[in-house]
């Protein structure tokens, strides 16, 4: 047993930090820094850095600018990239639609996206949760029916994350309505710009526009959109859930979190002192850093142990990951607002009035705290709710 | 990053593991008379008294891994014998604090069981702060005399030789001046009352009225005895998170075989959502823990206390809230059964609230996590 990376790694580590560090624009790490929401152009931005030097993809095939790396060096990656707040690539390509292409896709589709995709060519979106379909996504009702050599879709997609700058959107649609509820299930391809779409913001309670309700009127889908078998759809999207089993802690983004709570609290007066000298305060933080230390070695014994795991055998570890990982991201956003007081309360500028020209009361880093804290419940609930995790390890795990 | 257990490590597993099933204590039935004393020749036999001692001094080399398996094996089995008061804490002291003519007199007679030890700190006012010591040694020509009360030593009856705190300068709360001594615990002015604990040990207040003690005995340097009983006391906690990592486990398991069995309303009351949900948070309670033991075995050897201290906190604040959580969870889900003395179930609860509160409970531990500044680095 050793806790300890190799040298290489720890070469590689210091690679990246260097890379991350100098590469990557400080203006958008600041802004992922501070919770802030990105546009566009940053997400483009720095995936396209992360292209240019072999690095938006590494879990893809090497065939299609993957890398071999090892699962720690995986790990390192991740780590790195979210203790340097430098943003995730985007999750819908480079987790999601890019493995499933790569796996079970044509030859025709691998060559017209795997390339675009990985570099934030074409921005793909989610379709697979629908207003009656979240937890109990098997139950979707957006159907596929084939006509003329094409699929004609309709139906409606709910909760699309950042529909609202996506060029195509992958679905999970029901070509057979008779079939058992997971067996009449494709996984289809289609463009945004198809005629009967429509995409109509949702706005959350952090004030946000960051998912849309998207709406299909009879929208006609070539063929050669469909990815892999028609009704296999359903297993495609399982390995695509399956795929990112130790990112989805995101213990590199908690401690980010926690150390600038951690600073921010040293710069705020409270009682007559810092909030730092407060005990009670300091208590706190301590015991989110115990829960998240814990939840890291945990992390590493999945991450090393994944060269002995027997794929077929159930296994705890990625349920144990969301459940106590988006507990304790929420913890930290709690933290941080707690930090900024009653300067949480102060809307952030772009949610005031309009002819509001008063400069910011809060300082430029409380206004964001808040609305951060509002949108970090969704972590418990999206990627199958943490309750859905308590039932995937009763069953599969416990054989309760 | 490796998290497998070395070729011999597997072994060492394998043949605890055996003998403490083999061993397992039935808590619902008093131990006859020599049991204890042949299931103490058992460990000898296997060499388990001997492990953390160098191959210099007649041990085993093993390190902190090494005692983590023995540790998690114990706690699971619910044996108590005293092999955390003699082997890891009283070893602890003769291996990272004794002399070479003190380990050659005393390590041979760990390895072979017939000498226990106890580690005697405890005062009625000190609580969880081991600088708190009022017991005094003063120099007597080449001895000191000592003088004091300790409390709540474990295994403090059946010790040969304590290792004792005594104030030899300064305040009572003073971190400095406080000096280790080896004391015979057969000695002239030694009293000992002992009595059974809530998990099934034994305890003892102690009490050392003028007891003479030669100079050659002090452990340790003079005066400055409280950063090695620190670092003993570290290497204690971390066996300890395995202890109550291997009961964990065991109630763990036997909470969700109880839920596939017992039948109300015609179905298992495994069936239901509500208890489902629970076993699945003991489970990730208990995998928290083992992430916390490992770590604490990992960081126990660290000689830099600024480096070791707030991890070995870290790790116990851990245990100590799986150990709750997994406990309390293990008796409501099992219902009236578990609240019987004839049932296991209760005397895992009863050694984890045990050992939640030996070297400092929660909120100490939480209190020194945070008075180090915490664990994340600065970015």
């Amino acid at each position: 047993m050793d806790l300890r990376f190799t040298p290489e790694e720890i070469a590689f580590r210091d690679d990246l930090r260097r890379f991350f560090r100098e590469k990557v624009p400080a203006e958008i790490r600041r802004k992922v820094a501070e919770g802030r929401h990105l546009d566009r152009d940053d997400i483009v931005t720095s995936q396209r850095i992360l292209n240019a030097a072999g690095l938006a993809t590494p879990n893809w095939p090497v065939a299609w600018g993957g890398k071999e790396w090892s699962p720690v060096q995986r790990y390192i990656f991740t780590e790195e990239m979210q203790r340097a707040a430098v943003p995730l690539p985007l999750q819908f390509n480079v987790f999601m639609v890019g493995p499933v292409i790569a796996a079970f896709g044509s030859e025709e589709q691998k060559q017209k996206f795997l390339p675009a995709t990985a570099n934030l060519d074409i921005w793909w979106c989610q379709g697979f949760s629908e207003p009656g379909a979240g937890s109990d996504l098997a139950s979707l009702r957006t159907t596929a029916e084939k006509r003329n050599g094409n699929y004609v879709v309709s139906g409606q997609k709910a909760w699309t994350t950042l529909g609202q700058h996506a060029d195509w959107i992958f679905c999970l649609v029901r070509t057979d309505r008779e079939a058992k509820k997971q067996r009449g299930i494709s996984f289809l391809l289609i463009d945004m710009k198809t005629p009967g779409i429509t995409v109509r913001p949702v706005i959350t309670i952090d004030g946000a526009h960051e998912v849309n309700e998207v709406f299909f009127d009879e929208v006609e889908v070539p063929a050669e959109n469909l990815v892999g078998e028609e009704n296999r759809g359903w297993d495609y999207a399982k390995f695509l859930l399956a795929n990112e089993r130790t990112g989805i802690a995101r213990i590199g983004l908690s401690k980010q979190r926690l150390a600038r709570a951690k600073r921010l609290s040293r710069e705020t007066e409270a009682g007559g002192r810092t909030l730092w000298d407060d005990t009670d305060f300091r208590r706190r933080v301590a015991e989110i850093e115990v829960g998240l230390k814990a939840l890291e070695i945990t992390q590493m014994r999945v991450v090393a142990n994944q060269r002995h795991r027997d794929a077929d055998k159930p296994d705890p570890a990625s349920s144990i990951l969301k459940i106590k990982g988006s507990e304790l991201q929420q913890a930290t956003t709690e933290l941080l607002l707690e930090v900024a007081g009653p300067y949480a309360l102060p809307a952030p500028e772009h949610d005031r009035p309009e002819g509001w020209n008063e400069p910011a009361v809060s300082p430029d880093w409380a206004d964001a705290a808040a609305p951060l804290y509002f949108n970090y419940r969704k972590v418990s609930i999206y990627g199958g709710s943490n309750e859905i995790q308590r039932n995937i390890i009763a069953k599969a795990f416990l054989g309760l | 990053m490796d998290f497998d257990l070395t070729e011999e490590q597997r072994l060492l597993k394998e043949s605890i593991d055996r003998f403490a099933a083999d061993n397992a204590r039935d808590p619902a039935h008093a131990m006859a008379a020599g049991e204890g004393e042949a299931l103490w020749n058992g460990f000898a036999e296997l060499g388990l008294l001997a492990l953390p001692f160098s191959e210099e001094d007649g041990g085993i080399g093993g390190g902190p891994v090494e005692t983590m398996i023995v540790m998690e094996a114990i706690g699971r089995a619910l044996i108590t014998a005293p092999y955390l008061s003699t082997v890891v804490l009283g070893g602890g002291f003769l291996r990272l604090g004794g002399t070479e003519a003190q380990r050659a007199e005393f390590i041979p007679q760990v390895a072979d069981g017939s000498l226990k030890m106890a580690f005697a700190q405890l005062e009625r006012q000190s609580r969880f702060d081991l600088y708190d010591v009022a017991t005094t040694a003063r120099r007597d020509g080449g001895d000191f005399v000592i003088d004091g009360r300790k409390g709540v030593v474990l295994g403090g009856d059946e010790a040969g030789l304590l290792v004792v705190t005594a104030r030899t300068a300064g305040n009572r709360r003073d971190h400095d001046g406080v000096t280790l001594f080896l004391v015979d615990a057969n000695a002239e002015g030694v009293s000992r009352h002992g009595m059974p604990a809530q998990d099934g040990t034994r305890v003892a207040e102690i009490a050392f009225d003028g007891v003479r003690v030669p100079a050659e005995r002090v452990l340790g340097e003079m005066d400055r005895g409280l950063p090695l009983a620190g670092h003993v006391v570290d290497v204690a906690l971390a066996a300890l998170c395995a202890d109550s990592l291997g009961g964990m486990e065991e109630l763990h398991r036997m909470t969700v075989d109880y839920l596939k069995q017992r039948q109300q309303f015609g179905v298992t009351i495994g069936s239901f959502q509500a208890l489902q949900h629970r076993a699945a948070d003991m489970l990730v309670a208990v995998e928290q823990a083992r992430s916390m033991a490992i770590f604490a075995a990992m960081m126990a050897e660290e000689p830099e206390a600024r480096e070791r201290r707030p991890a070995m906190a870290a790790a116990k604040a851990q245990v100590n809230r799986s150990a709750r959580l997994v406990g309390q969870e293990a008796v409501q889900l099992h219902g009236g059964i578990a609240m019987t003395w004839e049932y296991k179930a209760g005397h895992y609860f009863k050694r984890l609230t045990a050992a939640e509160s030996l070297f400092g409970d929660t909120d100490h531990h939480l209190r020194e996590v945070a008075e180090a500044g915490g664990l994340v680095e600065e970015i």
